[in-house]
């Protein structure tokens, strides 16, 4: 099984095939096949994703079930995994099944639909496992695609305007990132990504147009790098797209965006701009630290204030990508293990409570939180799983959601204490924001004549929380399951990244003398 | 035997919470029930029989699973036995169990519930989950596992608080026990990094060791650099303050009395706001070392004491007087850790948590009777209509006025178990040479009579006021409500007397009892010169030593002999500095300070008398007369007004003004800006297409180019 990762990765992109070819007719019938095939591929591709994941080895630092192939214009298909990818294709491949079958109940072009969500599959896994530069770039830049599609056409109201800012924003954000991605290819001969990640590019300091640049090319490409891994996280402050995107995009749209799309500004950090360049990393920590920080209490100040659900959840999920981002840039094994915690947690917590307000959503067709109040008198599971998962965003140890804070503030007071009392201050918000919603929606007595009726969660609806809620409690308990795998290839991380800041340092204090 | 009575309770939940539909409510009751009391049993052989001395350092582990690992930091799920948590198992298990057999009387009917809804076994559930996450907190042997207890009782005190979801005042209390509850919890963790830091582990272990390395040490936190140590135990403290409801994060605990008044019991009385107290006393390594932390503990323990009690003078629902006075006996125990006794910490904790506790229900059993009326100046006579209450809550009074006959010493003092663990805290006040801390508590301890007495007299005494067909429908509560309260009064009684020597005695004792090394000092000898001539056993597990030091006790009774603690940071369950001789100084106090709380207690009770029995027009009177005090009282020092302007209005403006200023105005007015302007260039270009929908034109073009992505991904793969 030399491509399995291959395998994989395409399953999806066939059944999207299989679907626009052979499927004809908008039936009952044609509905129904769609969307079971859909199932079946997105079973399929987590089935096979088990393989690779058993076959991980995990002390083995190196890239892993590697496939290396001649491609067009002298480029290579690369493909391949290593500790900190690994679990970003399970999350994927977890994932999938469950949202194809939360938007079960959609009605309009259902085979268009769930194309849309299988290529996108295959889209997004290419990110996690592309060793190449342009392969890399193509899965990155054509997930936008789907997504956009996905937004535009089965969204809310006002989603044309959401779809074209979530696409300008990422899209404009990602043209600096290829225009470095020239420049690396330039520099190095090569865009193979495992010979550049131990590429060393240069660093000595130039001036253009009188400012000095301190760290030189390596900085400029860190730059590029960061316009576009920055608006994917999204960071403080270009992340004004992302509660736009969510409250129009459809509820299983709004599960792939922040359950799996927001890891891919993440992963990018830990896979280019870490590794790569660790100089020009360095130099830029604190503006990174800073903006995470600010990010964590601005954000979680305007979801208090907010009354639409998603537009609460997803400036709270902003708020997360801000420990995120803050534990990548602390250099250390505590921050970086929480902070790849912290994504994978954050897909199930957030790509939950997306699907929290999907229930009520598809009940009563209104997002807005002063609709509602009283649910627990008429759905009390309901209230139990949102009380679950408010509880696990909130970062309640024993939910998987506590680990990731807890091990990227633990790293960040090692770097800096000021960023970690200001980040720190976000778990009052926090809970005082998602509690507030809580209350609003699910206590109090039920009053309003529109909810009389509402009916609890059907058995379909549960079975989609149920491995959600597994999973959130056993990384929650024993998160070992994922230090063990990411642990060794962080730990080689930390050095490389430490070995080139340090040598970096003693040039520069070289020249100094 | 440890981990059933850490995972009993857990079982118990789970299976009552999930499992009601198909055993029924009464089954779930008595399965959660019956599961604590096995856990009270277990817990009680635990406590009797565990003896420090036979563990190296006094106290053993049990590792059950790795939990959080990360390079250095390492951390398992384990039970720390020892002394303190034997304690805190028996406060705990006794309390939780009693609280379960009560509830089934005082959930028996609730009008908080329509007909139908079955809220019993989701009671239970959360009363059991509470007391899992309370034994995880305590049994913790590192600091994350600790804090995962101390929000995991965090939760459960939110879920009790706002049990009757259909009150919004309920959800409003809860909501704020939370938030406040975190804002503690920001210090807690930070301190929690800091150790990381400092030390490179959290487990308590390593850090006792260390302790004096960081006693010595600095570290750089926020503008400046600080004493590693002080930081460390500020930080943890401010989480300590916001549990146990310390002055300043206070404010949620009277509004918690808004949950079913068991909870109000076994959650703010007896167990989880006495957390911060266990932490301190277990922190007491790092604790000994920051003694401006220290003296900050006393301070604020005194002050709360005070602040909580004049509150309490005038409060008119019979469960807030009980909440502040709670609040204010938190305040005493915080002064006894602050000043460096932590066994007397933890004696008033035990002798607290069988009177309040015991207070509380019998509260309950007066709400109950009178049909969920809460509010004392609707009582009155009711020592007829609910006679084994009253002398409940008689016995409870008596325990917390701390009455007892003074100077009286037959091996122990003779009275009430508050007389005993309260006149031992004023008397390390005095003897610690704290003036501020010894008078502010003998102040609070005559507002304590006072407030008491007034709600003995206001319920129980005097012609029935208020509606007159509930005081004539008034009954007493059934069996199952009154067999608890009978179990606590002999703890009220009698836990004082019982547990003086372990607790109060001399550091012989307590040093024994707590696994702590403690040697023999001459009398007036000179504190540094002194050269320990006697070890316990628990230093180095020699037996011999151990039976020498007593034979030599033995052999010259009528000497006045003085120990001191010599243990080092990390043995036992405590550690006291060897220069830290308060608890040996307390037994030598003047008469008069020994005296003093027990005429505040009289002078207390005869101004009550006065108040409410004597001329029960009195009262109105003096309130009008300064109206401004009352007022001010009243209201509580107006911290939740203070807090509303301070914060969260501020909070709520600066939400608004980000979410719409910046984000709206300044972010997204400059970059989509540029948005706005291509969107108006591609509907032009779309319309040139002569297309009518705008979307039909970028959708093609959008397709095209992921048509043709698909087919190089795909197809130039495989070339």
């Amino acid at each position: 099984m030399d491509n399995l990762l291959s395998i994989t990765t395409f399953i999806p992109a066939i059944a999207a095939g299989i679907l626009a070819l052979f499927l004809r007719g908008d039936d009952e019938a044609a509905n129904r096949n769609a969307k079971w095939l859909a199932v079946a591929a997105t079973v399929m591709t987590f089935i096979v994703s088990l393989f690779i994941l058993v076959g991980f080895d995990a002390q083995n630092t190196d890239f892993q079930f590697v496939e290396d192939r001649e491609w067009i214009m002298g480029f290579n298909y690369k493909m391949g995994v290593d500790g900190i990818s690994i679990l970003f294709v399970m999350l994927t491949t977890f994932l999938m099944p469950l949202v194809i079958a939360s938007c079960w109940d959609v009605k309009v072009r259902v085979k268009e639909y769930m194309i849309a969500f299988l290529l996108l599959e295959t889209l997004m896994l290419g990110v996690f496992m592309a060793l190449d530069l342009v392969l890399f770039y193509l899965f990155f830049e054509a997930g936008l695609i789907p997504m956009f599609l996905i937004i535009g056409i089965w969204g809310g109201k006002e989603r044309i305007y959401a779809s074209f800012k979530f696409f300008l924003y990422t899209f404009l954000g990602s043209v600096l990132m290829l225009v470095a991605m020239v420049g690396m290819f330039v520099a190095a001969g090569t865009t193979d990504i495992p010979t550049l990640m131990n590429f060393t590019f240069e660093t000595e300091s130039f001036s253009i147009l009188g400012v000095q640049i301190i760290g030189g090319m390596q900085t400029l490409l860190w730059l590029a790098f960061f316009a576009s891994f920055a608006v994917k996280m999204p960071m403080w402050p270009v992340h004004t797209w992302l509660p736009d995107a969510h409250v129009q995009a459809p509820t299983a749209g709004s599960v792939v965006l922040a359950a799996i799309l927001l890891k891919m500004g993440g992963y990018g950090f830990l896979r280019f701009s870490l590794p790569m360049f660790p100089v020009g990393s360095d130099i830029m920590a604190p503006l990174v630290l800073w903006m995470s920080a600010i990010a964590i209490v601005y954000t979680s100040l305007v979801a208090l204030v907010q009354e639409d659900m998603k537009k609460l959840i997803a400036y709270s999920s902003v708020a997360h990508m801000g420990f995120v981002t803050m534990g990548i840039f602390t250099f250390n094994q505590q921050g970086l293990d929480g902070a790849i915690f912290q994504m994978l947690s954050h897909g199930f917590i957030s790509g939950a409570l997306f699907l929290c307000v999907g229930v009520i959503y598809d009940r009563m067709h209104t997002r807005e939180i002063d609709a509602y109040g009283g649910l627990v008198n008429r759905m009390p599971a309901y209230a139990m799983i949102f009380m679950f998962f408010t509880m696990a965003n909130v970062g309640l140890p024993g939910t998987s959601g506590f680990v990731g804070e807890f091990l990227t503030l633990v790293g960040v007071f090692q770097v800096n204490t000021w960023v970690a009392a200001v980040a720190t201050s976000g778990v009052i918000l926090s809970a005082a924001y998602a509690l507030w919603l809580y209350r609003r929606v699910v206590m109090g007595d039920l009053i309003k004549e529109s909810l009389k009726s509402i009916t609890d969660m059907t058995t379909r609806e549960r079975a989609i929380f149920a491995p959600l809620v597994v999973m959130t409690i056993l990384l929650g308990v024993y998160p070992a399951l994922v230090t063990d795998i990411i642990g060794p290839s962080v730990a080689a991380l930390v050095d490389h990244v430490a070995i080139a800041q340090a040598a970096f340092e003693a040039t520069t204090q070289m020249a100094q003398n | 035997m440890e981990t059933i009575i850490l995972f009993a309770p857990l079982v118990g939940a789970l299976l009552g919470g999930f499992g009601w539909k198909i055993m029924g409510e009464t089954a779930a009751q008595w399965l959660t029930t019956s599961l604590l009391f096995l856990a009270a049993i277990l817990s009680w052989v635990i406590m009797l029989t565990f003896d420090a001395s036979a563990h190296d350092n006094g106290y053993y582990t049990i590792e059950l699973m790795r939990w959080i690992q990360s390079g250095t930091l390492d951390t398992s799920w384990g039970i720390r036995m020892d002394r303190l948590t034997a304690i805190m198992l028996v406060v705990i298990t006794t309390v939780s169990a009693l609280v379960h057999l009560y509830s089934f009387g005082y959930m028996a009917h609730d009008e908080n519930f329509g007909e139908g809804v079955a809220y019993k076994a989701r009671f239970f559930a959360y009363l059991s989950f509470f007391t899992f996450a309370m034994l995880m907190l305590v049994t913790a042997d590192n600091l994350v596992q600790m804090f995962f207890g101390w929000e995991g009782v965090g939760v459960a005190s939110y879920l009790l608080i706002g049990f009757y979801y259909k009150k919004p005042s309920a959800n409003a209390a809860a909501i704020k026990a939370f938030v406040v509850n975190r804002v503690g919890d920001f210090g807690f963790a930070l301190g929690i990094f800091a150790i990381f830091y400092m030390t490179g582990s959290i487990n308590f272990d390593v850090i006792f060791a260390e302790a004096e390395t960081l006693s010595q040490s600095t570290m750089t936190f926020l503008w400046r650099d600080w004493n590693a140590a002080e930081v460390i135990a500020l930080l943890l403290f401010v989480g300590a303050m916001g549990k146990s409801a310390q002055l300043f994060l206070h404010t949620w605990l009277p509004d918690a009395m808004e949950g079913p008044t068991p909870v109000s019991a076994l959650i703010h009385a007896a167990t989880m706001v006495t957390a911060g107290v266990f932490l301190v006393c277990r922190m007491a390594p790092i604790m000994e070392f920051a003694p401006t932390a220290m003296s900050f503990v006393v301070f604020l323990g005194a002050t709360t004491a005070f602040v909580a009690a004049t509150i309490g003078l005038v409060q008119n629902d019979i469960k807030r007087v009980i909440a502040y006075s709670t609040m204010s006996q938190l305040g005493y125990m915080f002064v006894a850790a602050g000043l460096g006794v932590y066994s007397v910490a933890m004696f008033h904790l035990l002798t607290h948590a069988f009177f309040k506790a015991m207070l509380f229900l019998g509260a309950g059993s007066v709400i109950h009777g009178m049909h969920h009326e809460q509010d004392m100046r609707n009582y009155g006579g009711l020592r007829h209509k609910l006679p084994w209450t009253f002398r409940a809550m008689m016995i409870g009074t008596l325990a917390i006025t701390g009455f007892g006959i003074p100077l009286l010493y037959v091996g122990f003092p003779v009275g009430f178990a508050g007389f005993v663990s309260k006149d031992a805290i004023i008397e390390s006040a005095f003897a610690a040479g704290g003036g501020y801390a010894f008078w502010m508590l003998v102040v609070a301890a005559l507002f304590t009579s006072f407030y008491s007495w007034r709600l003995m007299f206001l319920t129980f005494y005097g012609k029935p006021r208020g509606d007159k067909h509930t005081h004539e429908h008034a009954h007493e509560s059934p069996k199952v409500m009154l067999a608890p309260l009978a179990i606590l009064a002999i703890g009220a009684i009698f836990a004082g007397m019982v547990f003086y020597k372990p607790f109060f005695g001399n550091a012989k004792y307590v040093g024994q009892y707590f696994g702590v090394a403690y040697a023999e000092q001459g009398h007036g000898d000179d504190h540094a010169a002194e050269e320990p001539q006697a070890e316990g056993a628990e230093n180095h597990g020699d037996e011999t030593h151990n039976d020498e030091a007593n034979g030599y006790d033995e052999a010259e009774p009528n000497k006045e002999v003085h120990y001191a603690f010599d243990g080092e940071p990390g043995q036992g369950a405590i550690y006291v500095a060897h220069d830290n001789t308060t608890l040996d100084d307390a037994h030598s106090v003047p008469i008069w300070v020994k005296l003093s709380p027990f005429f505040a207690m009289l002078l207390g009770f005869i101004t009550a008398w006065v108040f409410y029995i004597r001329k029960p027009d009195f009262p109105r009177r003096l309130a009008e007369q300064q109206a401004p005090l009352y007022n001010f009282l009243l209201n509580k020092w107006y911290f939740d007004e203070l807090y509303d302007a301070i914060f969260i209005k501020p909070s709520m403006w600066l939400g608004k003004f980000l979410w719409k200023r910046g984000d709206g105005n300044v972010i997204d007015g400059g970059i989509n800006g540029i948005a706005m302007g291509i969107i108006p260039m591609l509907t032009r270009l779309a319309g040139r297409a002569q297309s009518g929908y705008v979307f039909t034109y970028a959708f093609a073009m959008v397709i095209g180019i992921a048509v043709i992505l698909t087919y190089f991904t795909i197809f130039g793969g495989y070339n």
